[in-house]
């Protein structure tokens, strides 16, 4: 089997009392487009921040491209690119002038690599923009630039849509999609529950903790234990007492308006409507969900 | 319009605009929100939904355009309305070193009630979010889930007609968000029938939440560019996204893009999702079933899914880039 890219093993990171990552172990291999799914504070960025050099462990050890992430962290630097959740653009400086500034701190003067670089996020064109007058999508992608310019094996992203527009979200994927394509190996923290649908493989960050990790398909049907179900019945609060004691019936949320439950397996629509009467509620619609990605981080929650 | 006359509306703003400098944040916002609705404004940064919010609870003074609260303009009766909402800012701050009952009782006091009605009304609240429990405990003690069902007890403690929560789950464990919307919906559902019921506007950027507002408003450079309920909302899309499997990736991709029937092809992981012209899905389907193992590829698995909210912003702002009347006839789903 191939080498991993990264490799964790134990990583371990308190702060005082708190413990910010609670013995994490992961595997990256190359080429793979890897997300750290979990909500602010769940450990996502100071993991990172270890995978990189900037913090030391307080337990476990981390390999990145072969080198350990600590102790040989230049290396590891050197070889991969890193966009972090704050990235600092110059407002004032114009793109062309931003990218070769930071090309400059890797080393990095020859003006046609630059340029290969504005291309490849699909900025070519806008070289003399001011920074300042960029959108948000643009600005991600003057920093996405920033973290290529030295061509990394390896990117880490720390959750670089936070803020953009679903459509320049898309976009962005695109990008990354074809940098794996050409061998880049790409670890991307998200919040967003649905984002991480993206990814090859997903971590499920909780509390410092790694609870799983695993292609979208494989967390679904692995955690969800059923069908997943959109119900329109009233009263709703009734429904929500009354259907956690159903036999068959494994879990019951309020999504908005209506009611998303989790049957056992092979049940119908009739079949499912029939039980909702059973208990007393009026039923206006049962149609057939999708399991989410948030689903899965609810089952695996709550244990 | 004949909903202006509606009394059931109870938060309404018209033509609202805030500038800030050349920026128009709030570029000519209506909204028209009624007792027991859930109206989600969903948009990314810099959209103009805090600065929307901000309109609305009068902290801002727009630069044209009006607010009314249960009936009262914010322009002249900002007292009066002000009485009537309660709001939890993106950025709720709280006493750590007060204990769960002072931060309340210091928001009760600080929207005028009484020593006698105080305690009733925060253990009712408290009660009501599943805090009373903690009564005593520093907030600085707390759990962010719990931090944030303090704010949304202080939000409330005034009973207010109408409540603004500007993205009060952005970044939250989806188990406290969870619990968050149930409150939210148990809210509205027990005070449907006492006092005429209750409003809620909700800014959030996760479109996967705005499936759960009664009404959304997509916002964009500080205008809504479409509104309806998400089912409306997804209507405009019905049976036009397919999802795609098979082998290589890439040369599904090809093949998918070159249809004059695809719209639009996004990767997900190993996953093609296609946006199908109008009516001609099935037409599209065979066409792929037949071109894919003709390149020498394999199709695994073709299936309509179920439109989400994203899928309708997207086609909605390429939609805005190509012919922004279109655009407009979306606007005031009723």
């Amino acid at each position: 089997m191939t080498e991993p890219v990264v490799l964790v093993e134990g990583l371990t990171r308190k702060f005082g009392d708190f413990i910010a990552v609670d013995h994490v172990s992961f595997e990256v291999y190359p080429g793979e487009v890897v997300g750290y799914l979990g909500p602010n504070g769940s450990g996502k960025t100071t993991t990172i921040r270890m995978l990189l050099g900037l913090l030391e462990p307080s337990d476990g050890k981390a390999s990145v491209l072969g080198y350990d992430a600590f102790s040989q962290s230049e290396e590891v630097r050197a070889r991969s690119g890193y966009m972090s959740q704050k990235f600092a653009l110059y407002d004032d400086l114009t793109v062309w002038e931003n990218l070769s500034f930071y090309g400059g701190v890797y080393g990095i003067t020859e003006r046609a690599r630059i340029t290969e670089t504005l291309e490849l996020v699909g900025l070519k064109g806008h070289d003399r923009e001011l920074t300042r007058n960029l959108s948000a999508g643009w600005r991600q992608r003057l920093a996405l630039a920033i973290a290529l310019v030295h061509r990394p094996r390896l990117l880490f992203l720390d959750e670089p849509t936070s803020g953009v527009d679903p459509a320049a979200r898309r976009v962005f994927w695109d990008l990354i999609y074809e940098l794996a394509g050409q061998g880049v190996t790409v670890f991307v923290t998200t919040h967003y529950m649905d984002e991480a649908e993206y990814c090859e493989r997903v971590g499920i960050m909780r509390a410092g903790k790694l609870l799983a990790i695993d292609t979208p398909e494989a967390l679904k049907a692995g955690t969800i234990p059923g069908a997943v179900w959109e119900v329109y019945a009233s009263p709703l609060q009734m429904a929500l007492d009354n259907c956690a004691d159903c036999k068959g019936i494994l879990r019951v949320g309020l999504s908005g308006d209506h009611l998303r439950l989790i049957t056992e397996q092979g049940l119908n629509a009739r079949q499912v409507e029939r039980k909702l009467k059973d208990i007393g509620l009026t039923v206006q619609a049962v149609q057939k969900g999708e399991p989410t990605l948030e689903d899965v981080f609810l089952s695996l929650a709550r244990g | 319009m004949e909903v202006l006359v509606n009394d059931s509306i109870l938060i309404q703003a018209t033509n609202l605009e805030k500038h800030f400098g050349e920026v128009r944040a709030v570029d000519g916002i209506e909204l028209h929100v009624k007792a027991g609705e859930i109206y989600g404004l969903v948009g990314s940064d810099g959209a103009g939904k805090t600065t929307t919010m901000r309109l609305l609870v009068g902290a801002f003074r727009p630069d044209a355009g009006q607010v009314s609260v249960c009936g009262y303009d914010m322009s002249h009766q900002v007292e009066d309305g002000r009485a009537q909402l309660g709001y939890l800012s993106q950025r709720f701050s709280l006493y750590e070193d007060l204990t769960v009952l002072e931060n309340i009782r210091f928001f009760a006091e600080a929207r005028g009630l009484s020593a006698r009605e105080w305690y009733p009304r925060c253990m009712e609240i408290l009660a009501f979010v599943g805090l009373d429990a903690f009564k005593d405990r520093l907030s600085g003690q707390l759990s962010g889930g719990m931090k944030q069902k303090l704010g949304l007890a202080s939000a409330l403690v005034s009973r207010p007609r109408v409540l603004l929560l500007d993205e009060p789950t952005t970044g939250v464990d989806p188990v406290t968000r969870q619990d968050f919307w149930q409150l939210l919906i148990q809210l509205i559902n027990t005070t449907g029938q006492q006092n005429g019921g209750v409003a809620v506007i909700l800014s959030t950027p996760y479109m996967d939440e705005a499936a759960r507002c009664s009404r959304v408003g997509f916002m964009r450079a500080g205008q809504i560019i479409a509104e309806g309920t998400p089912a409306q909302l997804r209507d405009t899309l019905a049976d036009r996204i397919v999802e795609l499997r098979g082998q290589p990736v890439g040369l599904l991709r090809r093949i998918a893009a070159q249809d004059a029937d695809v719209e639009d092809v996004q990767a997900f992981g190993d996953r093609l999702h296609l946006r199908i012209r109008e009516g001609r899905t099935a037409v599209a389907v065979r066409h792929l079933q037949k071109r894919v193992p003709a390149a020498g590829g394999e199709l695994t698995a073709v299936r309509p899914i179920q439109t989400t909210l994203e899928d309708v912003f997207i086609a909605l702002l390429e939609n805005k880039e190509t012919d922004s009347e279109g655009m407009q006839s979306m606007n005031g789903v009723p």
